[in-house]
């Protein structure tokens, strides 16, 4: 079935090779940026940057600890980008990637306010502007090989492989390692389950990770668009009966009166 | 000094045309440098006032156009007829507005024809845009007859030779599927606006997303329409002249205080049923948001528009319909950006560009409802006289 990514944060050491790696396979440009006072670097993803390992400071034990996490595009299993583009410029690939056809796109930017994590970015500084977002390495998935940040991470923590087979060996860690991971597998069930899986050994609202809920965010809309066409035939149907109906009144009306000055007996 | 008489240009006039300068402007800036030059969108708010007001108002303020042209042709209230035309040209001239809007908005205007082509049938904007297209070509037949009019009795005999009744009388048999059409897309396209925020279950605040959205979307821009109907009718009889009998415009605000207060009754029921009644009370600041769109734009107009003192007062009708039309815009303005999330991190306040963007558009639909009131029969009408 689709392909996954499994990141262990407790295997990240923040190097951000991955991040290295990224913008070497994408031909993406450097961006400049200025201290803010964290070691994290870029300070947020844009158009330029596909990923970042966000780096949470966090209290164990009365021991400062740094906790890792990766951020780029999540490939939604049911995802709202794709739901939501006016061209259909936005695709769920059947193994996982979420790509995105530029020659399609009209630059509507609704990708960008439906996305529940914030992913596609826009080129706001260009004349003739695309979104821009991780592809998964879909161009290299293409010719068997792993996505880029996978291939480049030097300690295993992540890990490239079908969902599924992701999904029973974070289990297994778990299982194997109680004291050293939550129990808790993001992206297996969130918003419907995501193609990039996360264990951690805190809890994840600590590293920033919006606490959704398993229903694909995309429900309500479906719905909505689903009641297009009987309501459409339905309003269409109703307003011609109207129309029929007033215009019989006043035909019936007219007859009566024009009976009334024939007759010429008033009521 | 020596004033020359002949005063062609009205003092309005002028300052309109350097509204339209001032936001051509920035336009040029856009398609040159980009929108991050002249707006202050950002990735955590990629949609402003842009889709704010010209979208989301634009379309729901445009809704006297099927609202009127429903209620006169389709439930046959033949006392409203001096009002359909003008209400059918300015929901015109806003769904031009609209598309203008999204030409500067869109990353890629030049690509806008992609809708037609590669079809996203999941999509609500893909709906909103397909019905905002058709309804802009019916709203332009539904008006044409005016222009024929217009035409025929035009000052150049060039023009006066061709025949325009020929055109004329095939509009008019296809009138009533027009209206029919009419009303069709906008039920589809004012609900679909809801819809579209729906895919936002996260970032929409709780007093207002809620599924039923797209209903209260389509009920609120029934109610805006007669209202947007008195406030503009009533501003172009102060320029231009023809006072519209105060009967017509008391009808229109008669039906306001239903149509309100049914929405009134959808949305308390509707956070009752979700549980969230008491966000009314807790949810601060928004819930500050939520009652100023509630008070301005639900209640007090209800209120207004049962007094038949109110009801028999210009005056007291047009400011009740201004009430009516202020709380429609917040309510947009809160549902697409203020009660949104941005992501973390980011602040949003429109750029003056933006607003000079949307101000020049206006201006330029001012000086079409100005040109169209000059030269052709929009305010009389000839079928009033006893064609139909």
């Amino acid at each position: 079935m689709g392909k996954g990514v499994l990141y262990d944060a407790t295997k990240c050491i923040g190097c951000r090779a991955c991040q290295v790696a990224c913008k070497q396979w994408n031909e993406l440009p450097a961006v400049a940026t200025a201290n803010t006072g964290t070691c994290e670097n870029p300070p947020r993803m844009d158009a330029y940057t596909f990923t970042r390992i966000h780096f949470s400071e966090i209290e164990d034990n009365g021991k400062f600890q740094w906790v890792f996490n990766k951020l780029q595009c999540m490939h939604c299993e049911h995802p709202a980008c794709v739901e939501a583009c006016i061209v259909g410029a936005l695709e769920k690939r059947p193994d996982g990637p979420v790509t995105y056809d530029d020659r399609k796109c009209i630059g509507c930017r609704y990708c960008q306010v439906a996305c529940p994590f914030g992913i596609p970015n826009f080129e706001w500084d260009k004349p003739m502007p695309w979104i821009r977002k991780c592809t998964f390495c879909a161009d290299r998935q293409g010719a068997g090989l792993k996505p880029a940040c996978v291939t480049t991470c030097p300690t295993g923590a992540l890990n490239f492989g079908e969902r599924d087979d992701l999904l029973a060996e974070a289990r297994e860690r778990i299982k194997a390692a109680p004291g050293r991971y939550v129990d808790h597998i993001y992206g297996e069930k969130e918003v419907g389950g995501t193609s990039w899986l996360y264990l951690s050994p805190v809890p994840f609202e600590k590293l920033g990770f919006a606490s959704h809920s398993s229903e694909p965010v995309t429900v309500n809309a479906a719905r909505a668009m689903g009641a297009v066409p009987p309501v459409l035939l339905g309003v269409a149907a109703a307003m011609t009966g109207i129309y029929w109906l007033t215009k019989r009144r006043r035909k019936l009306s007219r007859v009566e009166k024009s009976d009334k000055e024939n007759t010429g007996v008033p009521r | 000094m020596i004033q020359q008489q002949k005063r062609t240009f009205p003092l309005g006039i002028s300052v309109l045309t350097i509204v339209v300068i001032l936001g051509l402007i920035p336009m040029i800036i856009r398609y040159i440098n980009g929108l991050g030059a002249v707006s202050n969108l950002s990735d955590g708010r990629p949609w402003g006032f842009w889709i704010s007001f010209d979208l989301y108002c634009g379309v729901a303020l445009a809704a006297g156009g099927f609202t009127l042209a429903g209620w006169v042709y389709l439930f046959n209230r033949e006392k409203y007829h001096a009002v359909a035309r003008p209400a059918v040209l300015t929901a015109f001239l806003g769904y031009t507005l609209v598309i203008l809007a999204l030409l500067v908005d869109l990353g890629q205007p030049w690509y806008i024809w992609h809708a037609m082509i590669y079809w996203n049938i999941h999509s609500p904007l893909f709906e909103v845009a397909i019905c905002v297209m058709t309804y802009t070509a019916v709203l332009a037949l539904e008006f044409s007859p005016a222009v024929f009019e217009g035409l025929s009795k035009s000052n150049l005999p060039v023009i006066r030779r061709f025949n325009w009744r020929i055109p004329w009388r095939i509009i008019r048999t296809i009138q009533i599927p027009l209206v029919i059409a009419g009303v069709v897309l906008s039920t589809l396209h004012q609900s679909s606006l809801g819809s579209m925020l729906l895919m936002m279950p996260e970032t929409l605040h709780p007093l207002w997303y809620t599924p039923i959205l797209p209903i209260l979307f389509l009920n609120s821009a029934i109610a805006v329409g007669p209202a947007m109907v008195i406030f503009e009718t009533t501003l172009s009889s102060r320029v231009f002249g023809h006072r519209l009998p105060l009967d017509i415009l008391s009808g229109l605000g008669k039906a306001i205080p239903y149509i309100l207060g049914l929405y009134l009754l959808l949305k308390l029921m509707d956070l009752m049923a979700r549980g969230e009644i008491g966000l009314i009370f807790t949810a601060y600041p928004q819930n500050l948001l939520w009652w100023g769109e509630m008070i301005i734009g639900v209640i007090l107009p209800v209120i207004l528009f049962s007094m038949p003192g109110v009801r028999q007062s210009r005056r007291g009708v047009f400011w009740s319909a201004v009430l009516v039309v202020l709380g429609l815009i917040l309510n947009r303005f809160n549902v697409s950006m203020l009660a949104l999330a941005m992501r973390p991190g980011f602040t949003y306040f429109p750029h003056w560009m933006e607003v000079a963007i949307s101000a020049g558009l206006i201006a330029d639909a001012l000086l079409v409802i100005w040109l169209a009131y000059r030269l052709l029969p929009v305010a009389s009408h000839e079928e009033a006289t006893g064609t139909t």
